[in-house]
């Protein structure tokens, strides 16, 4: 057959697969990423039904469907918002940073991956899916309470650092000395708060240049400045995704909030096939060898997230039971962690185990995440604080 | 009334009532508004979340102001033996015209209180302190009849300066 005769049933077939799988997903209550890593899975190298003539498409298609993802988080929020957030939520952000990215980077060098590695892995288990945990605020009608703010102003301040953590990350991969990665990162710092003033002083100005009212030219309009920047954001080391967040961030008003309904069926689809392209990428043979160690890493990277958001919630007076839901909400990781774990897998600088671990690493937290969510709203839970709390002074958070 | 920004959703209004009880609007950005009441055991914590549309919202608001309004002018009309309420329009000349409601002082030099303004056929009802006069409005007073005019003759004084 002709090869984009093949390359269209394949692409069709997986695409028609996704859409049930998603449709699975909703059913049962759960976020679709587990289950488009694990389609990923059965169709790549040593699965089920290896593709043959779509891998190309899956590759280009996994690229823009990180930088959609990035575009439209940084779409969410508006600069002045990152910027009275940072002010009001940096302790809270700094020591979600030291619990949760130390603990990766430890494990790191305890699997013996090196500084590359223990770095990779750090970003890994540091950053929690906004993604997934908004849903779950959504469907659990938490969006109200009083330590949703503490949950939310957490994952500002990680996606925040993303912007300063890819850039360096991409530079060491790249094969750089630790000077070159930290030129990268300056000239992040430099980009990032370049593009907050002019954000603050000057958005509404970038935001005109982009009618609001024409869906068609607005739809073009972005998606073509989104993928220049990051492409431009590249070519400079800062990372793709980096130049995305920060078109998202510039972007404000009703073209912000226009682009934000345009671009997201599109970046249902081209995110899905991210995902489905990690899974591809990931030999299903590899996983078991490492489920142990994702496991352990789950369980620690877990705990210490609750903790996170327990003390976060703490230092603003929120309740004992506010504290357990603000820290257990926290708890999945998602897409940033595969979308750091891309970029590692992709140069193959570091040891070749890490992508199947952090795909194992990320099937865990995603899926019993959200479970372990719920837990606070279980009368069991209620009472055991309660009894908890009239025994004496708060407990230290378990750890487990 | 406390306002808590809702990064990348929008913004939540709460309050504590007097009765103990905490209840909230969360307004986000889509134009979507919940009415969120909290738990008592557990005042974090919002035991239900009701969203409203626009009218919902509208009507609720009415009927919640509308209450409040009818409320006050009954309790006004019982204890109002010797309270009057008049409107007063300031003069052209009046050295207020472009002042604000708080340089007349109008309340503590004569205990009578300006509970609205009429301007260009709309209501402005309890204007703050800040508020600024334009020639034409029409204040609505309430008090005694020395209270009343004397805020007559406050807004008749005319700028020495010019």
């Amino acid at each position: 057959m002709h090869h984009t005769t093949i390359l269209l049933i394949e692409v069709g077939a997986l695409l028609l697969a996704l859409g049930l799988l998603s449709r699975l997903s909703r059913r049962i209550g759960l976020s679709p990423i587990p289950l488009y890593l694990l389609a990923g899975l059965a169709f790549g190298h040593g699965g089920l039904v290896p593709l043959s003539a779509s891998e190309e498409f899956f590759e280009v298609g996994a690229e823009i469907g990180v930088i959609l993802l990035l575009v439209m988080l940084g779409l969410e929020y508006s600069a002045s918002e990152l910027v009275g957030n940072l002010r009001a939520a940096a302790p809270a952000g700094l020591f979600d940073g030291l619990l949760n990215a130390l603990p990766g980077a430890a494990f790191g060098l305890l699997l013996g991956w090196g500084w590359v590695g223990a770095i990779v892995l750090a970003g890994v288990t540091w950053v929690s899916s906004s993604g997934v945990i908004a849903k779950v605020l959504a469907d659990l009608g938490r969006v109200g309470n009083r330590e949703t703010p503490v949950i939310l102003s957490v994952l500002v301040i990680e996606d925040l650092a993303m912007a300063l953590y890819l850039p360096l990350v991409t530079a060491i991969l790249s094969g750089q000395s630790l000077l070159g990665g930290g030129i990268a990162l300056a000239i992040a710092v430099f980009t990032v708060v370049l593009v907050l003033v002019v954000a603050i002083r000057y958005g509404n100005f970038i935001s005109r240049m982009l009618s609001a009212k024409d869906p068609e030219a607005l739809l073009l309009g972005v998606l073509g400045l989104t993928l220049l920047v990051a492409g431009i954001a590249a070519g400079l080391q800062v990372s793709a995704a980096v130049g995305a967040f920060l078109v998202g961030i510039a972007l404000s008003g009703p073209v912000a909030h226009n682009a934000t309904e345009l671009l997201s069926p599109l970046r249902d689809l081209f995110a899905a096939v991210f995902f489905v392209f990690f899974g591809l990428n990931t030999d299903p043979r590899a996983i078991p060898p490492v489920l142990l160690p994702a496991l352990a890493l789950a369980v620690v990277t877990m705990a210490t997230k609750v903790l996170t958001g327990y003390l976060a919630a703490k230092r603003v007076g929120i309740g004992l039971p506010g504290r357990w839901r603000a820290g257990l909400a926290l708890a999945p990781r998602g897409e940033f962690s595969i979308v750091i774990a891309g970029l590692a897998v992709a140069t193959s600088v570091v040891n070749p185990q890490l992508g199947p671990l952090a795909t194992a690493y990320v099937l865990i937290t995603v899926v019993t995440g959200p479970m372990l969510a719920r837990l606070p709203d279980f009368g069991w839970f209620k009472r055991w604080l309660r009894r908890s709390a009239a025994a004496g002074p708060a407990p230290a958070p378990a750890t487990d | 009334m406390e306002q808590t920004a809702l990064p990348g959703i929008g913004v939540r209004h709460d309050v504590v009532t007097a009765s103990g009880r905490r209840l909230g609007v969360v307004t986000h950005r889509n134009g979507r508004r919940d009415l969120v009441l909290y738990d008592p055991d557990d005042p974090d914590s919002c035991t239900a979340d009701v969203p409203l549309t626009d009218d919902e919202a509208e009507a609720l608001a009415d009927i919640l102001g509308a209450s409040l309004m009818l409320g006050q002018l009954s309790g006004l009309r019982q204890q109002a033996a010797g309270l009057l309420t008049e409107q007063i329009a300031i003069p052209a000349g009046s050295r207020y015209v472009g002042r604000r409601l708080g340089d007349t002082q109008a309340r503590t030099r004569t205990s009578a209180s300006i509970v609205a303004v009429l301007r260009e056929r709309e209501v402005i009802a309890s204007p703050d302190p800040t508020f600024r006069f334009e020639a034409g409005d029409v204040v609505v007073v309430v008090g005694t009849r020395q209270g009343l005019d004397g805020v007559t003759a406050i807004l008749a004084e005319t700028d020495p300066d010019g």
